[in-house]
């Protein structure tokens, strides 16, 4: 039942969106295939001025996960996070998390193809994939598309967001799934 | 902050590698990644111009502006430094939409855009201001209603039940977005790193 709701409405979204903004503008005599020719080479711009920032963030993060460095905070880590219940399976997801989307969803899919998708580890894989966010992406993104060098307080915020979105999902995983 | 992540990132990989006798790797790497950025922001041109030019007509038609009343009294409190009409308003409530729809490559554009509002507000241009950090912790502690991509990934691996992370989702990322809004305020309002000098 809700997976059926989900998936219709993951389904219609966008088609719907597409369908009602357009027939909105013209009923109020928008031009509408002007404006949209208007926003959309803004649209351009934005994505090209983004390059040297996200260049910059790729290449150190992609460095620091290649040479192997992340797994051995990985495997420093891994006591600290047994302690409050998370098996060692899922560091890597964590701490991969606000650094890259494609990999970490790789990760994730791995984790449910050696472990299940209802074992503990699976659904605590799935919870954490579903919380938290790829803060540096977003960050990177978001502020090198207004030329913003100057984060000040944001990373902390963003990825204190991070950590404590892992925590409550260990928490309510052991809660619901143990 | 960023400039310190930035250097550990790289010269721990750097050291980690010429210690393993590796470092070759360090090499693919970074010119992987380098050719990698520009890709991503390739697919990004035709996904940013698609969402904003659909945005474009709702702005002129006046339905971003209409949204953007609905949601006053609660954008006012979060954003007490941006002026309630501003077009600003509009863009972050429709990225914070997208996000909580799981609507990822729609909200990437609305959210730029937002940001361009919010640079206009900005006058150090190259420092981010207070609505931005704001915006960034909502955006990066974003509830998503239907987290589409992971239920389609345990559906792929033949789950008894994919939807059952669905609760446990909402409630791990309220807990994270309520620490993330609150630690916002706490720097905006209480701390020397949030008070410009």
């Amino acid at each position: 039942m809700l997976l059926c709701i989900l998936t219709l409405v993951s389904k219609w979204a966008i088609p719907l969106l597409l369908l009602i903004i357009p027939i909105y503008g013209y009923l109020k005599k928008v031009p509408v295939y002007e404006s949209f020719v208007e926003g959309a080479e803004e649209g351009f711009t934005t994505a090209v001025k983004i390059i040297p920032f996200l260049v910059g963030m790729m290449v150190a993060i992609s460095v620091f996960r290649a040479s192997g460095a992340m797994d051995y905070l990985t495997q420093f880590l891994s006591p600290l996070t047994y302690q409050i219940g998370a098996p060692s399976e899922v560091l890597p997801l964590a701490i991969m998390r606000p650094m890259s989307g494609s990999g970490v969803l790789g990760l994730a899919t791995e984790l449910m193809r050696v472990y299940g998708p209802d074992s503990f580890i699976g659904r605590l894989a799935s919870v954490m994939q579903g919380t938290t966010d790829t803060t540096f992406f977003v960050l990177t993104v978001y502020f090198g598309a207004v030329g913003i060098k100057k984060y000040r307080y944001s990373i902390v915020t963003g990825l204190t967001a991070d950590i404590t979105g892992f925590f409550a999902a260990v928490y309510i995983c052991n809660l619901l799934f143990r | 902050m960023l400039n310190l992540i930035w250097l550990l990132l790289l010269t721990s990989g750097i050291i980690v590698a010429a210690a393993n006798g590796n470092i070759e790797i360090v090499t693919e790497a970074a010119l992987g990644a380098a050719k990698g950025a520009v890709e991503v922001c390739f697919d990004l041109i035709g996904i940013m111009a698609l969402w904003l030019g659909i945005m474009k007509i709702a702005e002129k038609g006046g339905l971003v502006k209409s949204l953007a009343r609905l949601m006053r009294p609660l954008m006012v409190k979060l954003f007490p430094s941006v002026p309630p009409e501003h077009p600003a308003m509009g863009a972050i409530i429709l990225n914070l939409s997208a996000n909580m729809l799981g609507l990822g490559n729609a909200a990437t554009p609305f959210g730029m855009k937002a940001m361009q509002e919010l640079q206009e507000l900005n006058s150090q241009s190259d420092e981010a201001s207070e609505a931005m950090c704001t915006f960034l912790a909502l955006n990066t502690s974003c509830i998503t209603l239907i987290p589409a991509t992971i239920i389609g990934v345990r559906l792929s691996c033949e789950s008894a039940n994919p939807t059952e992370i669905v609760g446990p989702c909402i409630f791990a990322t309220a807990i994270a977005m309520i620490i993330a809004v609150s630690l916002d305020y706490w720097f905006r309002s209480k701390s020397r790193w949030g008070r410009h000098q």
